[in-house]
This record gives C-alpha cells, structure tokens and sequence, in this order.
C-alpha cells in the first residue's frame, strides 16, 4: 500500500463576494497517494481549482482540514506555506507563467536556486524533452515547448506532488498530447502524486485514478482498469 | 465628441486606479508651474514696486560729489541742456552714538530743503514726523531705527567734523538712494552700525561749513536727455571745486545693488521650472503609455461598438487634462502664495517700504501654456497610439516580451548572480529608455538637492577666503578726507592696536578699447601682512610699484588679461589720466576693486603719504576700550569692525539660504518622490503575473520585493554619480549666472553637500519602496494562474 501524501477531510471554502456567500467547496474528502496520477475533472465553477489552490498553499480553507504527510496545512502560516511550495510542490500552470527574461535553463534554474534538493536543471529539461532547447527564451519557444519548460521546472525541485492546473487548455490536441507525455513520465520517473485537473473527459483515461467534482462536492471516484498512453488519447 | 457618460466615467475610474502615480505626476508638475509663477511673479512684483517707489519719491538720474561747490553753480547746472530738477545738499559723514550701545556707529548726514520737500531723492516717511528747521532733529533710516528699537523722541549722538550734537529723532524714513545700505568701506549691508540721517539745511549747513555752497548733487533728467552729456558737463562745472566725477544711476551703490540682485533671480528663474517640466514630461509619458499598452484590449472593444479614434483620442487626452490641472490648481495657489512669501522677504532684504505684488496675467497665461505644452510633449506619442491602433490588431494581447542576454552576460562575474538578479538586469536593459529616463529623473532630482546646499557652500567658501586670507584687518578705520602719516601713528600710539595699515582709495574711470568701468581703486604698501590681494590659486599677490591689479570681474568685462594696456582716469583731485599695464589679475569673492601700489596712486594725485583711512589689528579685548580713542580722534570718520559685519551679514544670508534649502529640498524631494514611486508602480503592473508566478512557486515575499526594489536601487545607485555631475554643472550655471560686480559666486560643493543630496534621495527611494512593497505584498497567487498576459 502506497504511502499516503494528501489527506482531506470535510474541506470547505466560502467566498464573500459582497453580501452573497458563494461555497466554492461543500466538504471534501480524499486521500491521494504517493506517486498516485489523479484526474479532477469538473466543469467551470464546480471546484476544482479551488480544492487545487488549497491543496498547493495558495489558498485556505474555511472549515475541514488538509494534512500533508504529517503537516496540517489548514493550520500553516504565511512563511510555513511559502516553504512547503519551495520544497514540495510543483505547478504548472495554464498559460505557463514562465519568466520571459530567463532562458528556458534559467526558468528552472529560479526554482532549483531555492529549493533543498533539486535535480539538475539539465536533467529536468531532459526529462521534458527540451534539453537541446535549454538557451532558448520563452518567445523563442513554442506554447507546447513553453508548457514542457514550466514541467521541468515544476519538477526539478523533486516535489512530493505535481499540480497541473488544465496543463493543456491553451494548446492545441497534438501539442497537448507531447505534454501529457511529458508529464506522465515526470510522473513516473520522479514518483510525485500528480494531480490534472481539466474538463477534457479524453485525459481522465492516463490517470490512476479520477476524481469527479460538481457544485463543490465530489460527485464520483473512479480507478480506470488500465491506464492509456498519452499518445493513444485524442480530443 | 465626446458624448454620453460611460466614458467620463471610465475616465474618472481610470483615474482613480492610477491615483498615486497621477497625484505624484501632478505634484511635480505642481512644483514646476509654481516655481515659474513664483519666480517670474516675484521679479515682476519688484519690479513694479521698484518702478513705482522710484517715481514716487523722484529718484535722481545723475548724482554728483565735490568739496565744497559755491551755491551760485546750481543755476549752471539747471542751465545744462536735458536737466530738468536740481537737487543740491550738504553729505557729511561722521559718527555716532546711541545710549546702552557700545559700539561706533557710522552715519551720513544729509541736509534736506529748509521747507517742504526735496525736489529729487524724496524722503518716504514710515513714521514720525519731518524734522524742523529750528531745532536739532533728524529723520533716520528706518532699517536702522529698526535694528535699534528707535521711537520719535529718542536721541542720539552725532559727531560731525569733530563737533558732537545731540538731536531728537522725529522719525523713520526710507529713501530710494539707500533701498540697499552699506557704510563706506564695508562689504555688507549692517543696520546696528550704519545710519542715514537726514536734517534741515539750516542746521546742517553751519555744521558741515557749506554755508552758501553744497557738496553734493542729485538731478532728475528731461525725457530723451543725454545722459553721457549731462555727466560731461556737470563734471566739467564740479571739477574745479573737487568734484569726484558725476554717475549715472546704474552706478548709484543702492541702485547697482537691487537691479544685480534682481538680474541674479532673473538668470536664475527659469532654470527649475523647465528641469520640474522635463521631469513631469517624463513621468507621463511611462505613465499613460504604460496605460494605454495596457487598455490595448478595452480600446479595440470600444472601437469595434464604434467609437471614433477621435473620441477614445479625446478620451486619454482629457485624462492627462485632468491630472495636469490638478496639478495646475495646486502650481498656481502655491505659487501665487510662496510668490507673495518670497517677494515679501526680498522687499524686506531690499528695505522697500511696501510692495505691489501682482501675480500677472501673463506670468500665470504663459505658466498655463508651458504645462499644457509639456503634457502635450509627454503623452503624443501614446495618444497617437490609441488613435491608431486598429480593433483587430488590439485585440490580439501584446506580443510576448522578447528578451536577449544583455551584455554584461559577456562577464564571467554574471554567471555567478542568482536568477532574480539576473532578471533585473535583463529587465533594465530590456527597458533601455526607460531605465536611462529614470536615472536621468532622479539625477536630476539629486542635483537640485545640491543647488540648495551649494549656495550655503559657496557664501561660507567667499566668507573664509574674503576674511581668513584677503581682509584679515579687525578694524577699518576710514577718515574724514585724505590724511598725512600724523593720522596713521596718532592710531599706532592706542592701546590695544598692533598694527595700523593705511590705504588710500580712489574712484576711477578704467578703459580698454571701446570699454569703459567705473570703480574703485584701493592702495596699499605690501609691507604687512594683513591685507592682500589673492590671485586664483588663491596666494597672495605682491602689489607691483607700475601697473595696475583688476579684479577677475572687471577684466572680464573690460576683455584684458594680464599685460594689457588699460587707460585709467582717477576722479578726484586733479583728475589725472594715464595709461597703465595690467600687472595681474585678482580673485575677489566680495565686490570688484582695483589695486594700486598707494605710492603710486598718491603721487598720481600729487598727494605722497596720503591715507583715506587705515586697517587695524586690534586685541580682542580691548574692543570697547579701542571703540572710545577711536571716536575721540577728529580724524575717523567711520569705524567698520569685520567681525560685526559679517555677523550681520551671515544673518541676512542665513534666512535666505535657508528659505531656499528648504524650498529646494521639498521640490527635489517631490521629484525624486515622482520618479521612484512610478516606476515602482510601473515596474509592479509590468510584471505583476511574474512576480506573483514567483510567489506561487515559493518565492517568499521579501525575495519577490528584492526584484523590485533592487531594480530600482541599482537605477539610484547609477542615477547618483549622474545626479553629482549634473548638480555640479548646475551650481556652475547658476555660480556663473549669479556673478555679478557685487560677488563672485565660486564654484565649492562641500563633501556634505552630496552626502545630503544622496541621503535625501535615499529617503525618497525608501518611501515608495515600503509603499511598493505593501502592494507586492497583496500580489493575487490565485488570480495569476488563471489569466494570461
């Protein structure tokens, strides 16, 4: 039995948007594993960046709590969450969010800088297939070449979870498909839990397992009997 | 045009997303227009007031001195052809002595008409009442019935010719020959110790032994009169009965004193609001370009429902409107205030007796313009840009940022810096004009902060050259008339005295070629070492038997150097003229004189061993003992101590300067204020979604503010060796514009002038980076994963 990384419980978070109390998530709770390739599929406004946001120490919660390993994060300061994304999560975003000024090799470089036991920039870029393209500046790379440089540099720092907030919702399909693949064998090869969420239904089929939100609450949990190929999906 | 109300009122939200940086652009530009009114106002207003005293008190055109002039030559006189009033009088100077006060006091005295009042150089009576005939009363200057406390009724001591006389004060008067006052011999203006004193004629006639004849001479001239004609032929009436040589008003000391202290603040004015215009030319421009690069996307918007390029043109334009008349409103109230402020203070330095302020239409028509036109200069090119930009292409983002290695990569040094470090220098070199334009806008915020400092450098600089190395004498003692060396010992014998210096003086006609002088020569024996002349190294010049020494100022204006020829007239005596050979020239900080060896000048004049008075080395504490032998010698007709003179003065000086620092300090602080803070601003909305990426990743807050504030120290710590060099030209513009024949401004900036410079603008910069910093604290992490650039 895996170790288990995440543990939520009864997670809730209400926005005050004026006098209206908006309740982005109505009590969570799940367990993601170690090295565990999840899949939150949801639609616009179900959740599910939200529970993401939460989960990476972006945002805080109204009620319940998230442990991670043995930190309860619900209950983090400023600087304790500043640490835990330096040193254990990874991100990638939808739009990059790469720095223009820095090569690719740099944009990695920023995160290995800072963090407690990084891999190689190099062996990062490798990994994400852009290891010829490492001097190269973000207008010098393609959109789906970009989105491989922000996985290298997610994962560079050996984070204990991957999150990938809709990975390839600027890209086109082809483009997308090289970086799943790239994503999934970050997965493999570092074994950290990798949370995608996404509302392409066609990538739930390369997760372990996936997760279902609607309305703020999780509206189904499924474990495919066998994981696809990035390659062998299509949208 | 413009019609409806959603722009307007996208125009006011706008502004009020941009409100620091609009209320920082406003301030500077604030600052700008109020200097340029408040200058330009305050020179207009002494003008008027100069104008208007001068008519009304009939200021006289040509003034004259002789011995003693037989009262018949006045009708001559009013015969000359262009004379159209004659003012004739008895000048006598002398002493005098005023109850519970130690020192001497130099006084004038002039004798007015017997009735009514003079026909030229009218008294202005500010309290009291005119004197009478009948009886020993005086009018005083108010400056110095001002510095004693004096009050109708009072009296004082008067010792004239030998002879002392009480009289009563019957009031205070100003009078527009002695606007500026200072004593004979001294160098700054001393209101304890120097008094003009006016009486009827008829009790100073028998006093000064003018009765039937006069030794001094005022004339109002006709319209279209020639003046050089007029002093011609005065000269040729006087000269017979010692006439020292007639002058026009330019050359009259009060009047030569005012009009180069109001072409001093006329060189200057112009300087700081054009530097405040520039600066404001600039922070609009980032700003509002920034603005419309980033309103890209709500410009196509608009134009794509069909708003005309004309009306979103319009749209960015009244908002650069609004934001310069905000600044306008503020420029004009505080420059119309601070004009009054300042031209108050300076009619009170100048002893006007009151002052017509007007803030002109003009002054504030031509401020107006000014402004508009520098909005105009910093925001065309972005409006053009909103004007142009097609829906289309608008609503496609902007293309990514292209960046490069910047050169300084080609160091092994820059492989060493982190990659934050590294993103702020590819940034500023990225943001080539804009990095520079900041540097240049807080250069020039530093080097306005040394102007305010340079001004006190410069008057202690000429204080410690004029009396630590030049006039090193305590004492000036000046005599009645020209004396033998019987006066000289008479001093050498007090008590107290170690040295006694004569010197004779002069005035003389100095000519090169087509250009002419009017100055004083001043003569001495270089067997001593308490007076001497400096050259521009400052060491001490021997006064040669042959030749002539000019200040710096006077070969300047004259065009000669050392070893040229120069024509000298001497106006006294016998008035000889003689050709002579610039021996040297000398820097003088206080006054322009020229120097003779008094050997020479006295045979000149055909009066060998001639003194008109001496300077003294005295011991410190037999001041007040020193003071009453001087005053019992028949001889001394003024007493000057340097000590009290420049305490006077460095009052006079301090509230100045101070006034100025001060004013100068806020205004260079308001731009360098402007400048950091925008482009902290700037900076931030540029690169929000990076920073706050860093964040996301686990960049901690201080480690997300460094790559701001470490662009914009790096920008200061480059702006401050610019800013010393623009500040040192600009003390040099203003030591050379400020030049006159009354001081030699020197250029010195003491280390703690750039100290002070530096600090303030440090002070600057640290204020907007904790105001920054508070805003990068509120970066939204959340928000920047969703949204592209």
């Amino acid at each position: 039995m895996p170790e288990t990384v995440f543990s939520a419980r009864d997670l809730a978070k209400i926005y005050q948007v004026g006098d209206t109390e908006i309740a982005a998530l109505r009590g969570v709770s799940v367990d993601l594993a170690s090295g565990e390739f999840v899949v939150l599929l949801g639609a616009s406004g179900s959740g599910k960046s939200t529970f993401l946001n939460i989960l990476g120490g972006l945002d805080t919660a109204t009620r319940g709590e998230v442990w991670y390993r043995d930190h309860l994060l619900t209950d983090a300061t400023e600087a304790e969450l500043t640490d835990y994304r330096r040193n254990h999560v990874g991100f990638v975003f939808q739009f990059y969010n790469l720095m223009p000024s820095l090569t690719a090799r740099e944009n990695v470089e920023i995160v290995t800088e800072i963090a407690a036991d990084p891999m190689s920039p190099g062996d990062a870029l490798d990994i994400v297939g852009l290891g010829s393209r490492r001097d190269h500046f973000p207008a010098q790379l393609s959109g789906g070449e970009q989105q491989r440089v922000a996985i290298a540099r997610a994962i560079a720092k050996r984070p204990a979870v991957l999150l990938c907030d809709e990975p390839t919702g600027a890209l086109d399909s082809k483009t997308g498909i090289v970086v799943l693949e790239a994503l999934e064998r970050a997965n493999r090869e570092t074994g950290a839990t990798t949370v995608v969420i996404t509302h392409n239904a066609a990538i739930a089929n390369m997760a372990d397992r996936v997760i279902h939100l609607s309305d703020g609450q999780i509206a189904s949990e499924a474990r495919p009997e066998h994981r696809v190929a990035p390659a062998e999906l299509s949208w | 045009m413009v019609s409806g109300r959603m722009l307007p009122l996208k125009m006011l939200r706008d502004l009020w997303h941009l409100r620091g940086q609009a209320l920082a652009i406003a301030l500077v530009i604030a600052a700008g227009l109020s200097t340029w009114i408040l200058s330009l106002s305050t020179m207009r207003s002494l003008d008027n007031t100069m104008d208007a005293y001068y008519s009304a008190q009939r200021f006289g055109d040509v003034f004259a001195e002789a011995v003693r002039v037989p009262s018949s030559v006045i009708e001559r006189i009013r015969e000359i052809e262009g004379v159209a009033t004659v003012q004739a009088r008895t000048r006598l100077p002398g002493r005098a002595e005023l109850e519970g006060f130690p020192d001497s006091i130099t006084v004038v005295a002039h004798s007015l008409p017997d009735n009514g009042r003079a026909a030229v150089n009218r008294l202005y009576l500010q309290r009291g009442a005119m004197p009478s005939a009948d009886a020993r009363e005086a009018v005083v200057s108010e400056a110095f019935a001002e510095a004693h406390g004096l009050v109708p009724g009072d009296t004082l001591a008067l010792i004239l010719r030998g002879r002392e006389i009480r009289v009563t004060v019957t009031g205070m008067a100003s009078n527009p020959e002695y606007i500026y006052q200072i004593a004979p011999g001294a160098l700054f203006p001393d209101h304890l110790r120097y008094a003009v004193l006016w009486m009827r004629n008829r009790q100073l006639e028998p006093l000064a032994d003018m009765r039937g004849a006069f030794n001094s001479l005022s004339l109002r001239l006709a319209g279209g009169a020639n003046e050089k004609h007029v002093i011609a032929a005065v000269d040729d009436l006087l000269t017979p009965y010692g006439g020292v040589g007639a002058y026009a008003r330019e050359d009259q000391m009060s009047h030569l004193y005012l009009t180069e202290e109001m072409r001093q603040l006329e060189n200057t004015a112009r300087i700081f609001p054009l530097i405040f215009l520039g600066v404001a030319v600039f922070l609009l421009a980032v700003v509002i370009g920034r603005m419309v690069r980033q309103q890209r996307e709500e410009i196509a918007t608009l134009k794509a429902f069909g708003y005309s390029n004309a009306v979103i043109g319009l749209h960015y334009f009244l908002l650069v409107v609004v934001i310069v008349a905000i600044g306008g409103v503020i420029g004009i109230i505080g420059g119309a205030e601070l004009g009054k402020g300042l031209a108050n203070m300076y009619a009170d330095y100048f002893r006007f007796p009151y002052l017509y302020y007007s803030l002109g239409t003009s002054v504030v028509a031509s401020g107006i313009l000014l402004t508009l036109a520098a909005a105009l200069a910093g925001t065309w090119h972005n409006l053009r840009a909103a004007w142009r930009l097609t829906p289309a292409e608008a609503m496609r983002p902007e293309p990514p940022e292209r960046y490069h290695r910047s050169g300084l990569e080609r160091f092994a040094l820059f492989h060493r810096i982190g990659q934050t470090t590294r993103m702020i220098l590819r940034h500023l070199e990225r943001r080539r004009l804009k990095s520079l334009l900041t540097i240049l806008g807080l250069a020039t915020s530093v080097s306005i902060l040394m102007v305010g400092n340079f001004q006190g450098d410069a008057v202690d600089h000429m204080i410690t050259v004029q009396y630590g190395l030049a006039s090193r004498e305590d004492v000036t003692v000046t005599f009645d008339q020209p004396r033998g060396p019987d006066a000289i010992l008479e001093l050498k014998r007090l008590d107290g005295i170690h040295e006694a210096v004569p010197y004779r003086a002069a005035a003389a006609r100095i000519s090169h070629g087509h250009r002419s002088i009017r100055t004083g020569i001043q003569a001495w024996d270089d067997h001593q070492r308490l007076h001497r002349a400096l050259d521009a190294d400052l060491r001490s010049i021997t006064l040669p038997k042959q030749g002539l020494l000019l200040s710096e100022y006077h070969a300047a204006e004259l065009g000669v150097m050392a070893g040229d020829r120069v024509s000298v007239e001497l106006l006294e005596g016998r008035r000889p003229v003689f050709e002579t050979t610039v021996a040297a020239v000398v820097r003088e900080y206080v006054g322009a004189s020229s120097y003779m060896h008094i050997e020479t000048l006295n045979a000149l004049l055909f009066e060998p061993g001639r003194a008109s008075g001496a300077w003294l080395a005295t011991d410190a504490l037999l001041d007040a003992k020193i003071d009453a032998h001087l005053r019992e010698l028949p001889a001394v007709a003024g007493v000057n101590r340097s000590e009290e003179a420049l305490q006077s003065f460095r009052e006079t000086m301090n509230e100045l300067v101070i006034v100025f620092a001060f004013v100068n300090t806020l205004l260079a602080g308001v731009i360098a204020f402007g400048v950091i803070y925008n482009s902290a601003r700037l900076a931030l909305s540029e690169r929000e979604r990076e920073l706050a990426s860093l964040r996301v990743l686990g960049y901690t807050r201080s480690e997300v503010a460094w790559i701001l504030n470490g662009e914009l120290v790096l920008l200061a710590v480059l702006a401050l060796p610019v800013g010393f060099g623009f500040g040192y030209a600009l003390c040099w513009l203003i030591a050379t514009r400020m030049t006159s024949e009354l001081y030699t401004i020197p250029l010195v900036l003491e280390g703690s002038t750039y100290v002070f410079a530096a600090a303030i603008a440090a002070a600057a910069l640290l204020v907007s980076l904790l105001i920054v910093r508070r805003q990068t604290y509120r970066l939204d992490l959340v928000g920047v994963l969703k949204t592209r650039e």
